[in-house]
């Protein structure tokens, strides 16, 4: 028989640079995806910052990591999804977002989703393990 | 009197707490995470306005970029590392962690 593949979910709470966790949750991502498993990621709270275009980490010293969030469809990540009330209430509108990817057939450029926290609740409970960072 | 920032605050009440010990002619410095106060436009915009009518306000422009914060509350200045180190010459600091 079979095993069941397992739906694995990574939540991102934390803002990007101040700390080292939402880097480190790439990392564990990546890892995860080469993996027959099914991921998701969801960015929610100072997470949703982690996903704004623009970021420049020149002067701080550091490499950053948007050039690698702006690949996540490459690594086999397709579901990537963003708290709507969490953007809300920090200015953010689905046009601050980052692309993560191309859509394979019509090679336009791909958004992480905006939805709302229902849908979250719902897709938490889904899963079989949710790894938080 | 200096007083740095460093936390988000949509995480917790830092910049909150440190407000209320601000007084006229203080320097408020908003770095690392504490930046995220400073864009116009969110649930706490009104915050920063408010201590803007008492005290100086700066940010770190290092911080601002790799955040990509490039809407700025009016009146809220941006520094360098250079200027942090005046900053530092000029007041006493008191670091709100």
């Amino acid at each position: 028989m079979a095993e069941e593949i397992k739906k694995i979910m990574f939540t991102v709470r934390k803002p990007p640079h101040g700390s080292i966790y939402v880097y480190e949750g790439l990392e564990v991502k990546l890892i995860m995806a080469a993996y027959d498993a099914d991921i998701s990621v969801v960015f929610m709270d100072d997470g949703v910052y982690a996903l704004k275009q623009g970021q420049d980490t020149k002067e701080l010293g550091i490499k950053g990591f948007a050039a690698t969030y702006g690949a996540l469809m490459d690594y086999e990540i397709q579901k990537v999804f963003v708290d709507r009330h969490s953007m809300e209430v920090r200015g953010m509108t689905e046009a601050d977002l980052l692309i993560i990817g191309e859509d394979e057939e019509t090679e336009e450029p791909v958004k992480p989703r905006v939805i709302d926290s229902r849908e979250i609740a719902a897709m938490m409970a889904e899963q079989h393990n949710i790894l938080s960072f | 009197m200096l007083h740095t920032v460093n936390k988000s605050p949509f995480q917790n009440t830092t910049l909150m707490d440190c407000a209320r010990f601000l007084q006229s002619g203080d320097v408020l410095l908003l770095l690392e995470d504490g930046v995220f106060a400073c864009q116009t436009g969110t649930a706490h915009s009104a915050l920063v306005e408010g201590l803007l009518q008492q005290v100086k306000v700066y940010a770190l422009r290092a911080d601002l970029k790799a955040r990509a914060i490039t809407q700025l509350i009016p009146g809220v200045q941006v520094t360098d590392y250079a200027g942090f180190v005046d900053l530092l010459e000029e007041h006493k600091v008191h670091s709100w962690l």
